[in-house]
């Protein structure tokens, strides 16, 4: 049954997490990754907010928005198996909250052991599946979701809308690694680049396809046009921060405005991106069925 | 390892710049008000220091020598790298292995220093004004940047040798390495944005060599 108050809460934690993402790119972009040295403290305090000044200014606010979004988190968990009816929303909501707290020890070990890259693109990974995660629990309380008995139309294509929006969020997140990679100085930014080629063939294929095989699904239609704004915003906001931080930047004194504009914009909408590819993918599991063709290939391929 | 002073050697020289070297950037200290208040200079970034044609902040190192296997004692006496209006003094700074480094904040503000050392990196807050802080390096490195992330603008550049050959350029662009033993040595010179150069140099007894290296942008 609606909830109002509890919907409302997921799309408050929701926008909680975008602003934890923002805030999360904001230490990256100002080189402040490790402006506060110890963690789980910081300067040796539980409490104690330190001056907010230069980099701690990033770092701490960083930690202050998360710590936020953990308490957010529990209350979701809480309240979720408290009032929620579907077992698997409760499972989801638990999830969520290890989620988050695997999310803490990342950032917590990313500091400490003075950002490895591998530690760092790791959070940045999971930063991105859990406000992913926060977005389809936004979804899935929504009156639209709840009230709205869903009628699958049969999906003929010779790969399904279901296959296609899987591979969408697969290659997003290889996206998301390589830039999160190259990002954390793991990596060169050129199989970013040759994925950013490779992601925006299949995205645009995904969303044509979404929109001229299911256009009159409301919910489909919404997922795929905003995956097609999107991707053209972050090609170009990936197309800034090369210029800004590897042509112009290179050799900057101190991170410059545009720099910090460019990249925490392009981790922003990547994440978007990705959440929406998650939407997309939800929506064509409910709204659309193999073709009859698909399932006996399927079978087949069962009983193989 | 002890050089016999009535055979040591040196080399000596002048590292010069060709052309126009980029002009310094500039730097914003404003997102902390104690870097402004304790600035009266203009703030500019030190990576090209060339006066007169002179480059300074060259480290000059025996890079190859016939003195392996050699120990060389560490000096007693500490090496100081001081955070002074939110700026690393002096900029690129060389010790030896088991020397210490001694840095010091002489500032208002909050400092972390972050040696990105490839061997053993370390992380540490310095209060404002606050106690100095002592480290000792177990490994040679070469342009080990130690930088703030409180003040991203912020770099040193620290080089530790296993051995006593090796100097740091000053504004007149001169170095000096002195109690050198004869034999043949590769020399390098190395600059925080420009990259190493080498040479080959050979020592006799009492013998002082005049080498020179050009840097320039390409």
């Amino acid at each position: 049954m609606y909830n109002a108050h509890y919907h409302r809460f997921t799309i408050f934690l929701t926008a909680c997490t975008f602003l934890l993402i923002v805030a999360g790119a904001l230490v990256t972009s100002n080189d402040a990754g490790l402006a506060v040295p110890d963690w789980p403290t910081s300067f040796g305090n539980w409490v104690k907010i330190p001056p907010m000044v230069g980099g701690v200014k990033y770092e701490h606010g960083h930690r202050m928005v998360a710590q936020f979004v953990g308490f957010l988190t529990i209350v979701l968990a809480v309240w979720t198996q408290r009032a929620e009816t579907r077992a698997w929303m409760r499972k989801l909501a638990w999830a969520m909250l290890g989620l988050v707290m695997v999310q803490g020890v990342l950032g917590g070990l990313t500091v400490l052991m003075l950002l490895p890259w591998w530690v760092s693109t790791l959070h940045a990974m999971a930063a991105q599946t859990f406000f992913s995660l926060t977005m389809l629990m936004a979804v899935f309380a929504s009156r639209r979701w709840l009230d709205a008995e869903p009628s699958p139309v049969e999906d003929g294509g010779s790969v399904s809308l279901r296959v296609l929006s899987m591979a969408g969020i697969a290659v997003v997140y290889v996206q998301l690694f390589l830039g999160a990679g190259f990002r954390h100085q793991g990596m060169h930014f050129l199989p970013h680049v040759i994925g950013a080629v490779a992601a925006t063939g299949l995205l645009i294929r995904l969303s044509v396809r979404a929109l001229s095989g299911f256009g009159t699904i409301r919910p489909i239609k919404a997922a795929a046009s905003s995956i097609l704004g999107l991707l053209f915003l972050q090609i170009l906001l990936g197309f800034g921060a090369y210029l800004t931080r590897v042509e112009w930047g290179r050799d900057a004194v101190q991170p410059q405005l545009s720099m910090v504009l460019t990249t925490v914009g392009h981790v922003a909408v990547g994440a978007l991106l990705l959440a929406h590819c998650f939407l997309l993918a939800v929506q064509a599991y409910r709204h659309t069925l193999p073709a009859r063709g698909d399932s006996v290939r399927a079978e087949k391929a069962a009983a193989a | 390892m002890k050089v016999d002073p009535a055979t040591a050697g040196a080399v000596e020289g002048v590292i010069t710049f060709k052309g126009v070297p980029p002009k310094p950037e500039s730097i914003d200290m404003s997102q902390d008000p104690a870097c402004v208040f304790g600035n009266v200079t203009p703030n500019r970034s030190q990576a090209y220091e060339v006066a007169n044609g002179k480059l300074a902040n060259v480290y000059v190192y025996v890079k190859e020598a016939p003195l392996a296997g050699a120990r060389f004692e560490s000096p007693k006496e500490a090496v100081a790298l001081d955070q002074n209006g939110c700026r690393y003094a002096p900029h690129v700074l060389a010790l030896m292995i088991g020397q210490t480094l001694h840095i010091l904040n002489s500032d208002p503000a909050l400092h972390n220093v972050n040696a990105q050392s490839k061997v053993a990196p370390w992380n540490v807050s310095q209060s404002p004004k606050g106690a100095p802080i002592d480290k000792v390096f177990a490994q040679p490195e070469v342009m080990m940047v130690v930088k703030c992330n409180q003040h991203p603008w912020m770099k040193a550049y620290v080089n530790v040798s296993a051995h006593p050959f090796f100097a740091v350029t000053g504004p007149d662009g001169k170095f000096a390495i002195r109690g050198l033993p004869p034999g043949e040595y590769t020399l390098a010179a190395v600059h925080e944005k420009l990259g190493e150069q080498t040479t080959r140099v050979s020592i006799g007894a009492k013998e002082t060599k005049s080498v020179g290296f050009e840097f320039g942008v390409k």
